[in-house]
């Protein structure tokens, strides 16, 4: 029996399964590149959820490894190494790392100051990589190609966009599993009470230290995409409003859910992607809105923190957990 | 490096944690009493900066009547956010705060876009104030003097309102244990609404005193909040001496390390190196301090004390 989460949630993942067919079919190439920025946002703000949402810890600074993941592939790229294993190496070994640093030291704090640390942490990587004059500073730096893999040929777009959906697809079920697992178990106990998960004698600290690794290195393989798919880099990938970007998703589709990041990610990106390019035949209204686009967004989140605490796919979650009650 | 050099900077870095202060004030006891992090205090400093840019340039060159626009533009509009938006996010976590007051920094950087357009404005200092002024024969702009003076004499009031008068006692109260003072019959929400208007002014008072110095600009706020953060966090969430200290620390610190650490660097470095490291290592130079502090003391450096 399919409940309405399941149903919403594979029909979701096979439309995007279905999505290049059906652009192909109605000619519309740009709802590729579209799509492929739809995927890999999905991906970051899962790999975001991960902390956020089923570990409670509120990071602000995790554009900070979506921006490693960039840099990786353009700083290597820039010097001619194109072979896309060698820049995932390097993005992994790097962002894992920063990940292991950064996390020790942000997770000895909790609440408030955890939030500005991870953001301080994030602006700290952004002004570095703007005085990084060699790789273009703040103006960013164009890549010569997109990264290879073997055989696989990343130029084709389509080819691009399946390879985003494939990571999505086994982050999810990675995610599936290891939320259920013990590890996920412990993770979620911190949400609800961590001092009782520490008496209780679990090592509280290094299974919230894994979580927020495993949740970077998930951001470092969603930067990789993004620079592939712009074949630029630059510091605004990594940019504050970014990592509010991330958690807007999230939350937008709903907190510690599964499918809740991906269906955020559609959700903003398709907003304003409608909104910038909007035409309601009123050329002095659409001229505003395509203008200022920006503040109805920014109203939109004020309404969805204020009205919609649950998120859109979280709505479902909980409708249907009282139904089953 | 000459002494006088020297000294220019550290006054600069003092006017830069002066400004500071006035912002990380007004945050720091938000958060302390209600618990509620603001991030639109940022875009609260760039109104304030427009408000008085505009009647600036609308009363030829008046600074009374900016600050008589700025202020009371800025407490009014501060106001209006906590009633329609902060009150109802009061009792959620800081998450909610913090999406929520995201949403307001993306929308009023596009209505100042949308009304004064998105070049930036600019506001002249005012023409009593444009000589300098000899500091043991040191020449210094009378402007830059003037905002250091001016934050000095917010922050000494301020200890006077907080430490010696009883609003300033139901403040600290209301710091250490909103329930009991609620239950003793103070109006904790009128007290909320006091402290966000005074907060509100005094971010309204560094956009002021920062419009001559800086572009007023679409977004100017986002860069000097963050700052601001570093300032809270490092000096310890709630405590206003941490709040004073800990902006003049960043304030120096950020001054000083921009203007003599690549410099410095050259010396010991081989020169390509210095040059490329030099200014990444300067301007991260405030966030490795607050890595340092809470890596050292996770409650800041003056943590405010309960019970």
């Amino acid at each position: 029996m399919a409940s309405a989460p399941r149903l919403v949630a594979v029909l979701l993942l096979a439309g995007l399964g279905l999505l290049p067919l059906l652009a192909e079919w109605l000619n519309e190439p740009f709802w590729v590149t579209l799509f492929t920025r739809v995927l890999i946002f999905a991906l970051a703000a899962s790999g975001l959820n991960l902390v956020l949402g089923f570990g409670a810890m509120v990071s602000f600074g995790h554009a900070m490894y979506i921006g490693i993941g960039a840099y990786a592939v353009g700083v290597l790229s820039f010097h001619g190494v194109d072979n896309g294993w060698w820049q995932l190496v390097a993005a992994l070994g790097v962002g894992g790392v920063v990940a292991l640093v950064v996390g020790a030291i942000c997770l000895r704090t909790s609440g408030m100051a955890f939030i500005m640390i991870t953001l301080a942490f994030a602006q700290m990587l952004f002004f570095l990589a703007v005085s990084l004059r060699d790789y273009g500073g703040d103006d960013g730096l164009r890549l010569n190609g997109r990264s290879h893999f073997g055989s696989l040929d990343l130029e084709n777009s389509v080819a691009l966009y399946y390879l985003a959906y494939a990571l999505l697809l086994a982050v999810l079920g990675l995610f599936a599993r290891l939320v259920q697992s013990r590890f996920g178990m412990v993770l979620r106990g911190c949400r609800s009470n961590a001092r009782r998960m520490a008496s209780l004698g679990f090592a509280t600290f290094r299974y919230r230290l894994s979580a927020y690794v495993i949740s970077a290195l998930v951001c470092v393989l969603a930067g990789m995409l993004l620079a592939n798919l712009a074949r630029f880099i630059s510091p605004s990938y990594m940019a504050w409003t970014v990592s509010g970007e991330l958690i807007v998703m999230t939350v937008l589709g709903g907190l510690g859910t599964l499918i809740g990041p991906v269906v955020g990610a559609a959700g903003l990106l398709l907003l304003e992607e409608a909104l910038s390019s909007l035409k309601l035949g009123l050329p002095w209204f659409d001229a505003l809105i395509n203008q200022h686009w920006l503040a109805l967004i920014g109203l939109f989140i004020v309404l969805v923190v204020l009205v919609l605490k649950q998120g859109l796919y979280g709505w479902l979650v909980a409708r249907e957990a009282q139904r089953s009650a | 490096m000459t002494t006088g050099l020297f000294l220019t900077q550290l006054l600069n870095g003092l006017q830069l944690g002066v400004l500071l202060f006035l912002l990380s004030a007004g945050l720091t006891l938000v958060f302390g009493i209600m618990d509620v992090v603001n991030l639109a205090h940022g875009s609260l400093y760039m109104m304030g900066a427009y408000f008085a840019a505009a009647a600036f340039n609308a009363f030829d060159g008046s600074f009374l009547a900016a600050a008589l626009v700025a202020i009371p533009g800025t407490l009014l509009l501060g106001l209006l956010i906590e009633r329609l938006v902060l009150r109802t996010l009061y009792r959620r976590d800081h998450l909610d705060q913090v999406l929520a007051t995201f949403g307001l920094i993306l929308f009023f950087n596009e209505v100042v876009r949308y009304v004064w357009g998105p070049a930036s404005v600019y506001m002249n200092t005012p023409k009593w104030l444009s000589g300098t002024v000899d500091l043991f024969g040191l020449p210094y702009p009378s402007y830059r003097f003037a905002i250091i003076a001016v934050g000095l004499a917010v922050g000494a009031a301020l200890y006077a309102v907080i430490h010696r008068t009883r609003v300033g006692m139901l403040i600290r109260a209301g710091a250490t244990n909103p329930q009991m003072v609620s239950a003793l019959g103070v109006n904790i929400n009128g007290l909320n609404t006091l402290v966000f208007a005074l907060g509100a002014a005094l971010a309204g008072l560094a956009g002021l005193m920062a419009g001559p110095i800086v572009s007023v600009q679409s977004g100017m706020g986002e860069p000097i909040l963050i700052l601001t953060l570093v300032v809270i966090v490092t000096g310890g969430i709630g405590s206003i001496r941490g709040a004073f200290y800990g902006a003049l620390i960043v304030g120096i610190v950020d001054t000083i390390g921009r203007a003599f650490l690549p410099g410095l660097l050259r010396e010991l470095l081989d020169r390509s190196v210095a040059q490329a490291v030099g200014p990444a290592i300067a301007s991260m130079l405030i966030y490795l301090l607050m890595a340092a502090v809470l890596a050292l003391k996770p409650q800041g450096l003056f943590p405010v004390k309960h019970g």
